[in-house]
């Protein structure tokens, strides 16, 4: 078809029908046509760089994916980031304490954008079985989460549905969308949601309502 | 054999003892709890020169005193022993220590410390092992300390947040240097002596 540009701009019709069809087309050997958007988001779902914050049993089945029966290398997370410098997902698996808390936080922070982050398993969402006096009751009070792995501890499976997951949703990400590089720091008053927020979400929920013998 | 050796050597300072399980049980006094744990350590057929754990017990019943156990082994003769002292929970929690008996008693003692707020008198360090440092909520295995703490999650999660991760630690533990001024201000004058300065 030949449109000028603006005409395909103006044209919402046309747009959609670009849509469509594939998103990548090699119309010679030395050039391909592609959204830019659809080029970007593509190279970095399947170039995540996992950084493991391993902090208890999870973590076990964390390894278990990462080792070769589960192998996340497939979906392109081939290099375990130990330094928070060079990783792109978080992924906490397991319990976090309030004495773990301000590390948790400190490496999320030293992660350069953009970054994602994976809650593995029931306690490092919610806190899970352990609603006590020094467990954080979910991650998400402490830094923002992008995709929540329920199960105590989630089967490799599990985790891996989880990245799929992530990676739609990068998908979905446009990369002039400067607000979803934004860093959600702590605020002023300490904390990083508001503290009606934080107490909500600490809520005890579930079996936890009857079994509680707090004051 | 212990306990009647025991008996002979502190008569009255020996509470009473019992046997359940198989395991004896030594009750004694707080008074004389340190010198029977070293004699304990020291007599040659006793022998205990092996200190497996200290902790606490509170009971439910809040009429009972707080117990202190200390639970003994003999690597030689193969046999244990649970010494206990009976606190009076209206007076204050103090014990003596037993850390210049076994050393590996030091971080035990922290731990009884941080969760019961039990003071060991003479302890070279005491101070919190598992929470940190600047915890105010109290002392978590205590029977009043309700389940989730005294401050709401809010708070909990604020003070967590505004911790700074490396003041945990002393500069013994790991030297981070930047910590320095973070510490309370006794405990920066402890380690410019060095952690253990007092025995040079
Ligand atoms: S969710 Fe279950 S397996 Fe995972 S850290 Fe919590 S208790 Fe352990």
């Amino acid at each position: 078809m030949g449109l000028e540009p603006e005409q395909r701009l103006d044209n919402p019709a046309t747009e959609n029908v670009a849509d469509d069809i594939t998103e990548m087309s090699v119309t010679s050997p030395n050039w391909v046509t592609t959204r830019l958007d659809f080029l970007v988001n593509w190279a970095r779902k399947n170039s995540l760089w996992p950084m493991p914050f391993g902090t208890a049993c999870c973590a076990i089945e964390y390894m278990a994916t990462a080792a070769s029966r589960f192998d996340i290398a497939r979906f392109g997370m081939e290099r375990q980031s130990f330094s928070p410098r060079q990783a792109d997902v978080f992924i906490c698996a397991g319990r976090v304490p309030f004495k773990l808390a301000p590390v948790l936080r400190r490496i999320w922070d030293q992660m350069p954008q953009p970054k994602w982050c994976i809650s593995m398993g029931a306690c490092a969402s919610s806190g899970g079985i352990f609603d006590n006096y020094s467990m954080v009751q979910g991650i998400d009070t402490i830094m923002p989460v992008d995709v929540y792995v329920p199960g105590c501890p989630p089967r490799p499976e599990g985790l891996i549905y989880g990245i799929r997951l992530l990676q739609k949703k990068i998908e979905g990400e446009t990369f002039t969308d400067e607000a979803l590089r934004e860093e959600r720091l702590v605020g002023r008053d300490g904390l990083f949601l508001p503290p009606e927020r934080v107490d909500e979400l600490s809520e005890p929920f579930g079996n936890s309502v009857q079994q509680t013998r707090s004051a | 054999m212990t306990v009647s050796a025991l008996r002979e050597a502190f008569g009255s300072a020996i509470v009473r003892h019992a046997v359940i399980c198989g395991d004896t049980i030594v009750w004694v006094s707080r008074d004389r709890i340190h010198d029977a744990l070293a004699w304990l350590q020291a007599t040659p057929d006793q022998d205990y020169n092996y200190l497996t754990d200290i902790t606490a017990v509170e009971y439910r019943d809040t009429e009972r005193p707080l117990e202190i156990v200390w639970q003994l082994r003999s690597l030689a003769r193969k046999v244990d022993l649970r010494v206990k002292v009976a606190l009076d929970k209206r007076a204050p929690l103090e014990v003596p220590t037993c850390w210049d008996l076994w050393k590996g008693a030091d971080w035990l003692e922290r731990e009884v410390y941080d969760m019961f707020g039990v003071t060991f008198t003479g302890h070279p360090d005491l101070r919190r092992i598992l929470m940190w440092e600047t915890y105010a909520e109290g002392y978590p295995l205590r029977k009043d300390f309700p389940l989730r703490g005294h401050f709401s999650r809010a708070e909990q999660t604020r003070q967590a947040l505004a911790a700074n991760p490396e003041a945990n630690y002393s500069l013994e533990e790991l030297s981070i240097a930047e910590a320095y001024h973070e510490l309370p201000k006794e405990m920066r004058e402890r380690l410019r002596h060095g952690e253990r300065g007092f025995l040079k």
